[in-house]
């Protein structure tokens, strides 16, 4: 709201625009629906997009396998009973978070410039979401019995256990695959109609016609359509810091030192969307030069998510800070033992690795030049998205194989399957991106023009419209003409 | 068959019938067969077994069998409505029916038994469901048992149905019946007849059995100038010469270890190896119990080479080379004035330990007792007599008896003489009875092998449990029964008789050694049964009444009074002339019987061979253990990384044979310039378990070095070796955090309080000191309402004073819940499935540190973390306050392995457990699901013996006994470490004193939990270990050898 206010009043924002000039409500329609509309496939495209199948690919094969023979074909064993896996389910849903945050908390604060990467950063969570939910299904021991972790009602009337962080797990993360699924789509549904009205082909026509459940464009259709996504980013924006919230709850409610912590709450959604910035720009830095978007994904853009990662990159180094404090001041033999074993135990370079990716390397943020560099921007945010990784193997792995009782202390080895599994659900997810990228207009168009000049209304003489009018409110977007 | 099957892949097919044709086979019945597919040869096997004959049942060849078979179906036809008359042998083997106290027979029935090893019987009762033997106990009524077991009686079970016994007898690699070997083996003998026997020979092992030495002794008649020869690795050797050298004539020693007030150890694992080490255990912890107020305590001082279990229960241990064990003995004999020996050369450390040492056991005069390792010299045996002489032992703390074994001759004299008779071919006809002198015999003069001597003999026959190295070496080859399918008899190390019942038919076409010794005596077809019988009944220990007391020794498991008299001998007057000291070289290196598989023999036994070894906590693998320093010296790199066990190699050369790679292995304790290597692995053709396993160190092994070998080189050599290590070491870490860790003595361990110490000085002072430091919480913190229990609640008492690591628990607990083996790969993993494991845990400097065993497993907590997050209700608390995982239900999210501290839960990672070998199904306890793939497990506290006993009891309206029910670790354990009970209201009524056995140890001031800090209230707790350090040896025996960093 205050943005549009202000300019009404003819303050003059003098940071860089959202959106490049020169563009019109028929040329933001056909630049990103041309993506879509397009006949064939651009060879970069068929590329990139092999190569990310075949890691898809690869990943179904080690499920197959997995499945077949057991979790054993992975390295974790006792005392560490989860690595890999649940290191990629948290870093998965952590990047997921960046897209929920964009949509829903952006969305709320009214920040304008969301607008041109929230449907990229939301198709990410759901990608990712996906990814991370394969983790804790084919992590079991027998997945084909994972059904007994809902609440089903059966004859013995056995319910799952609610005490577990594990079963407030399922509800949290199938919570938030629905909701994210639900708001992508529902920002969708104005695109698709653009889509419809503008393809030529019939089948083109027909199933974006199906996928735009209708919509006309009408003043009511818009109405609802505010309401509704105002809803659902309502509803989203504690699932940004529920979920992994929830998810640190996994670890800091069990009894492992370097898990049992206080702080892991608000460490964990910081980092988690400390991660997913780092991934959205990883991802639209390369696609916005492939596909010149360079007019709707601006510099503005990328300079606000490097900033955004300045502060949750900071709010992170606290929570280290906060570990080794908190390890000292406790005066607990494990707890201390614990944070040496972290720095200077067998594992002790992988901690300082974490150091180097997720705290000083992201200074370099500090300086503006930096900020604009886009191949600067794109390697930090590549050492982010390690880092984090690094996080949790630094949490969940360096934990477990040195707690509580030394003769079951042991070093945990990777084997390839944990690799993989790894790489493949990389493969997925970027395959799953590919698709997105090509089959469904990836930024926008409806909020693009919104960002026009010729889309702007005068709030005050809406408001005297309606008062005139005696009626309530026509919502508050302004409505870009469909069809001319 | 074949009309279904021509859907198959054809190309292949065709290829084959092309060369089928090509080679003008000339008759065919169907493609398949042209085409020699899989699917044929099954459906040939199916239908003509005989037709393959290395599966076929021996029967099908047996030519009498086809000539008489219309004779043989005519009668049957005739006499089928007679069946009930068939003529069954009557060999009546008698149940345990008046049951021990504290057992109460469930449906599974209990037989007593004895199991022979090295000759000497230790008394079993077995536990036989629907006559199969599934476990074994101790037997209560045995002299050399009480209860008490050994690693190898537990594992036995799993050798008898072992899928890769040898199942028939075989003449050269064919099957053939027992039939055609006596054919054959009668023709060879009639012409022995003729010459007396003068070119037959046997070689047995050692033997205690009076019946076997009586069919014996008849053979030697029949054959009057055979020779019969004694040989296993484990010979006692030393024992015997050794009393020979004081006595003039062999006799066995039986200490009394509770009599005992001062032990001191010559280089012997007296507690955990060696005939007579259960009994031996707990008489020595008899001495150590301090329950019930009790202040007193016994002191053992070992001087020894290898770290054991007996070194690491020692209040003083001195490494010391093995080769120096002697001068060290003389040192000790000159103080207590032991006369007739050579003087001492003994200087430093060891001379002042010695003289300490000398004083003490002079101060317990008569109530102290010196041992002699199995494995050490027969002088180091002859100065312990002198020592014992000396102190007045004899009569006191031990006595002497005849010897057991019935041929008790050197036995290392007595291959060597076998080997020059048949290398100067004077053997015609060798018959091997159980030994497997191919692979273990020692490397004879000349550096010449066994089996090149022996392929001198034309006609070789052996009998054994596996087809193995010696086996494929004979022509014939006669499967031999186990211990549990035949009759025979045994000594106990006091000298008791045992009669050995079976409890199954043999599962093979097997025969006992009695049975192939009548063949030599033209008793053919007579039994074991009527053999062993036929032995005894004239025998003055059964008296008049021999059925009465035939059942009577059956069901007792022993002969009652059967051991022989103490039996004055005494000590020649100079030894010295006798005792000749040995020059040792820069490096010596010692073979000892490996803790696991033995001499080699129980390398196909998975339980054991995946058994960690006492100390070093390595399975499925020998090595060559060193010091740290020599392992320094040898350039072997000290940041060995420590984890995966990766091990350096290095190269030992003896005598000038073939040198022998080993992987290296840095044992805190072990004296420098030395080398131990454990025998038994390397073996060629033990079986699919154990072939391939480790090195043979039979190899390096001569006649003159059977045990120490003083003079051998050591190199380090390229290469690395992976050893897979139950429990991480970082002794040899270099980064320093690992080191730290280990030894207890940094902030890091010891403020853990998971092992709790104190000498007994300070604990007579004020017993709270061994909780010094350690946070106990309140009862009331915590945030779940508290478990109310109206009925028995289950907990046990563990005391570490007690436990001497010797393993018996872990493989008792395996063969009684069904545990998986895993394998040398998934222990490296970090996957074994042992249910209970035992940690250790060093204290003090990497030269010499204390050591502490702490048997680990599920600790039943009240609080139970693993509980509260198992999301789908498999880890729940029942009624009794058990910590239960529900199979059906987990579905595997390792959860609850994560948050238990003690890391005691155990996940099936892949489909652990054997579904599909026949023969291990019947080994399995019926009462304890065999787990499948991706489910949690842990220990239950035997659950079902729990509900065993629950349910007699209820049968019978009223409660269960205290010491009704004995969890499978707790009866296995030699010296009742472990102690099992209610701690509940029934058995122990409030506002009185603690009634059942564990509540009254929960209440001795040495009682504390593990973690104990974490509040999550143990329902398993341990109790301290108490150390009684000699104040002129420095008080703490850790601080007595160089302090670490």
């Amino acid at each position: 709201m205050a943005e549009v206010n202000r300019e009404a009043e003819g303050y003059v924002d003098l940071r860089p625009p959202v959106m490049g000039p020169g563009q019109n409500f028929n040329s933001i329609a056909k630049k990103i629906g041309d993506i879509v509309l397009m006949r064939g496939f651009k060879k970069g495209w068929v590329f990139g997009f092999m190569i990310a199948f075949l890691g898809s690919v690869m990943m179904f094969n080690t499920i197959a396998y997995l499945v077949l023979k057991g979790v054993g074909i992975w390295g974790n064993q006792i005392p560490v009973g989860w690595a890999f896996d649940i290191i990629n389910f948290v870093w998965w849903i952590g990047i997921g978070h960046a897209g929920t945050l964009i949509s829903a908390i952006l969305l709320l604060l009214r920040q304008g410039w969301r607008n041109s990467i929230n449907r990229f950063a939301e198709a990410m969570t759901l990608f990712a979401v996906a990814c991370a939910g394969l983790f804790p299904l084919f992590h079991t021991g027998r997945p084909w019995m994972a059904y007994y972790l809902f609440p089903l009602p059966n004859t013995m009337s056995m319910w799952p256990q609610f005490r577990s962080p594990l079963m407030w797990d399922v509800f949290a993360v199938s919570t938030y695959l629905t909701v994210s699924a639900l708001f992508w789509f529902m920002g969708l549904v104005p695109d698709f109609a653009t889509m419809r009205d503008t393809a030529k082909k019939k089948w083109q026509r027909v199933v974006l016609g199906m996928l735009a459940m209708g919509w006309r464009g009408d003043a009511r259709h818009w109405h609802r359509y505010e309401t509704a996504y105002l809803l659902l980013a309502g509803l989203s924006t504690p699932l940004v810091l529920s979920v992994h919230t929830i998810v640190s709850f996994d670890f800091s409610t069990g009894i492992v030192p370097g898990w049992h912590a206080t702080i892991f709450p608000p460490y964990f959604v910081a980092g988690a969307v400390y991660a997913g910035f780092a991934m959205v720009l990883t991802l639209a830095i390369p696609v916005r030069k492939f596909y010149g978007l360079e007019d709707f994904i601006t510099m503005r853009h990328i300079r606000n998510c490097c900033k955004v990662m300045l502060a949750t990159g900071l709010i992170v180094a606290y929570g280290y800070l906060m570990e080794a404090f908190f390890a000292w001041y406790s005066g607990n033999t494990f707890e201390q033992f614990m944070m040496k074993n972290r720095m200077f135990g067998p594992y002790g370079m992988i901690y300082w690795l974490l150091i180097l990716c997720n705290v000083l390397v992201p200074s370099l943020l500090w300086w503006k030049k930096m900020r604009d560099n886009l191949f600067v921007i794109f390697i930090i945010s590549m050492f982010i998205n390690v880092g984090m990784w690094l996080e949790r193997f630094v949490i969940i792995v360096m934990s477990l194989n040195r707690d509580f009782t030394p003769s079951a202390w042991r070093m945990y080895y990777p084997t390839i399957f944990d690799f993989t599994m790894f790489f493949g659900t990389v493969g997925f997810f970027l395959t799953m991106m590919f698709l997105f990228i090509r089959f469904v207009p990836m930024i926008p168009i409806f909020e693009m023009k919104s960002l026009l000049p010729e889309a702007k209304v005068d709030e005050r003489k809406v408001k005297e419209l309606e008062r005139e009018e005696g009626r309530g409110p026509i919502g508050s977007s302004p409505l870009p003409q469909y069809g001319d | 068959m074949s009309h279904r099957d021509h859907h198959h892949d054809i190309a292949p097919i065709r290829e084959k019938i092309r060369k089928g044709i090509d080679k003008r086979r000339e008759f065919w019945r169907s493609l398949e067969e042209l085409a020699d597919t899989e699917k044929f040869r099954e459906f040939l096997h199916r239908e003509f077994p005989a037709v393959n004959p290395s599966e076929a049942d021996p029967s099908w060849l047996d030519p009498t069998g086809r000539r008489n078979f219309l004779k043989l179906m005519s009668a049957s036809l005739a006499f089928a409505g007679l069946t009930a008359c068939t003529n069954q042998p009557k060999e009546t083997i008698v149940p345990y029916v008046k049951t021990p106290e504290g057992l109460v027979p469930g449906k599974p029935q209990f037989y007593a038994t004895a199991m022979p090893l090295g000759g000497v019987a230790s008394g079993l009762l077995v536990e036989s469901h629907e006559g199969r033997p599934t476990k074994i106990e101790g037997n209560p009524d045995h002299p050399g048992s009480l209860g008490g077991t050994t690693v190898y009686e537990q594992a036995s079970v799993l050798t008898l149905y072992d899928p890769d016994r040898s199942q028939t007898m075989l003449y050269l690699g064919d099957p053939r019946t027992w039939g055609e070997f006596l054919n054959s083996f009668s023709q060879d003998l009639e012409d022995q007849r003729k010459k007396q026997g003068a070119g037959l020979r046997i070689l047995t092992e050692t033997s205690t059995s009076p019946s076997f030495a009586d069919q014996m002794n008849k053979v030697k008649a029949a054959f009057p100038q055979a020779k019969w020869h004694t040989y296993e690795p484990a010979s006692r050797n030393g024992a015997r010469l050794g009393a020979q050298m004081a006595f003039g004539q062999p006799v066995n020693t039986v200490y009394q270890f509770d009599k005992a007030n001062c032990v001191l150890s010559l280089d012997a694992d007296f507690l955990t190896s060696g005939p007579g080490s259960v009994r031996y255990a707990r008489d020595f912890i008899s001495r150590r119990r301090l329950t019930g107020g009790s202040n007193e305590m016994n002191r053992l001082y070992v001087a020894e080479s290898t770290l054991t279990a007996t070194g690491a229960k020692a209040d003083h241990r001195l490494p010391i080379r093995a080769g120096e064990v002697e001068a060290f003995a003389l040192a000790v004999a000159s103080a207590v004035g032991a006369t007739g020996l050579p003087s001492a050369n003994l200087t430093g450390d060891a001379a002042k330990f010695a003289e300490v040492v000398a004083k003490d056991l002079k101060a317990n005069n008569g109530k102290s007792i010196v041992i002699a390792g199995e494995h050490q010299s027969a002088s180091v045996h002859a100065i312990a007599h002198a020592i014992n002489a000396a102190l007045g032992a004899p009569g006191a703390t031990l006595y002497y008896t005849d010897p057991l074994e019935i041929d008790p001759v050197d036995q290392i004299a007595s291959i060597t003489e076998l080997v020059n008779d048949l290398n100067a071919k004077k053997v015609e006809l060798l018959v091997i009875i159980g030994a497997n002198p191919v692979y273990n015999a020692p490397i004879f003069s000349g550096g010449q092998i066994f089996l090149d001597a022996m392929k001198n003999a034309p006609k070789r026959v052996h009998m054994g449990l596996f087809n193995d190295e010696t086996a494929v070496n004979c022509q014939w080859h006669v499967s031999e029964t186990h211990f549990l399918e035949a009759w025979s008899d045994a000594r106990a190390y006091d000298g008791s008789f045992s009669i050995i019942q079976p409890l199954i038919q043999p599962l093979y076409n097997s025969k006992s050694p009695h049975e192939l010794l009548a063949a030599m005596l033209d008793q053919g077809g007579k039994s074991s049964y009527d053999i062993v019988r036929d032995y005894w009944r004239p025998q003055p220990q059964f008296g008049a009444n021999f059925d009465q007391n035939w059942k009577q020794s059956l069901h007792d498991g022993v002969v009652a009074n059967s051991a022989p008299p103490p039996k004055t001998v005494a000590l020649k007057g100079d030894l010295a002339a006798a005792i000749k000291p040995a020059t040792p070289g820069k490096y010596e290196l010692v073979f000892r019987l490996d803790p696991s598989v033995y001499d080699g023999r129980f390398a196909n036994n998975a339980w054991l061979q995946e058994l960690p070894k006492p100390i070093n906590k390595i399975a499925w693998d020998n090595f060559a253990i060193i010091s740290l320093k020599t392992a320094n010296e040898l350039g072997l790199a000290s940041e060995t990384e420590p984890q995966r066990a990766n091990a350096k190699m290095i190269r030992l050369s003896n005598e000038g044979l073939t040198p022998l790679d080993m992987p290296a292995w840095v044992q805190p304790g072990h004296p420098d310039n030395s080398v131990t290597v454990y025998l038994g692995y390397g073996r060629q053709r033990a079986g699919a378990v154990g072939d391939g396993h480790g090195f043979n160190t039979y190899s390096i092994r001569t006649v003159n070095t059977p045990f120490i070998a003083g003079n051998v080189q050591l190199e380090k050599v390229e290469g690395e070796y992976q050893l897979a290590g139950q429990q991480e070491h970082f002794n040899i870490d270099a980064s320093g955090i690992g080191v730290e860790a280990f030894i207890p003595e940094s902030d890091d361990l010891t403020g853990r309080h998971i092992v709790r110490t104190a000498t007994l000085e300070e604990y007579k002072k004020d017993p709270q000191v061994l909780h010094h430091g350690a946070h106990k919480p309140g009862e009331d913190v915590t945030m779940y309402p508290e478990w109310e229990y109206d009925g028995y609640a289950w907990a046990m008492s563990i005391d570490m004073n007690a436990c001497v690591g010797c393993n018996a628990c872990v493989v008792a607990c395996q063969s009684e819940n069904n545990t998986a083996v895993v394998g040398k790969e998934q222990v490296i993993k970090g996957r074994i499935m042992h249910w209970l494991r035992i940690d250790t845990y060093f204290r003090g400097g990497t030269d010499n540190p204390q050591v502490f065993f702490q048997p680990m497993m599920c600790q039943h907590c009240e609080k139970a973390p693993c509980e509260v997050v198992c999301p789908v209700n498999a880890a729940v608390h029942d009624a009794e306050g058990l910590n239960l995982q529900v199979y059906n239900r987990c579905v595997g999210t390792r959860y609850c392995a994560n948050n238990c501290p003690w890391k005691v839960r155990r996940f099936n990672y892949l489909l652990f457990g054997d579904w599909d070998t026949p023969s291990l199904k019947l080994a399995r306890n019926p009462e304890v699901t065999v787990r499948s793939r991706g489910v949690m497990e842990k220990c239950t506290f035997c659950l079902q013996r729990i509900m065993g006993a629950k349910i007699a009891s209820e049968n019978q309206n009223r409660t269960v006994q205290d010491g009704e029910i004995q969890t499978a670790c707790q009866s296995a354990c030699p010296t009742e470490a472990i102690v099992f009970g209610d701690i509940g209201q029934k058995s122990n009524p409030k506002g009185q004193a603690p009634q059942t056995r564990v509540a009254k140890l929960k209440a001795e001031p040495r009682d504390y939990a593990a973690l104990g800090e974490l509040n999550t209230r143990p329902r398993l707790t341990y109790l301290a270990a108490i150390q009684n350090p000699n104040p002129e040896l420095g008080g703490d025996h850790s601080k007595s050898g160089e302090k670490h960093g």
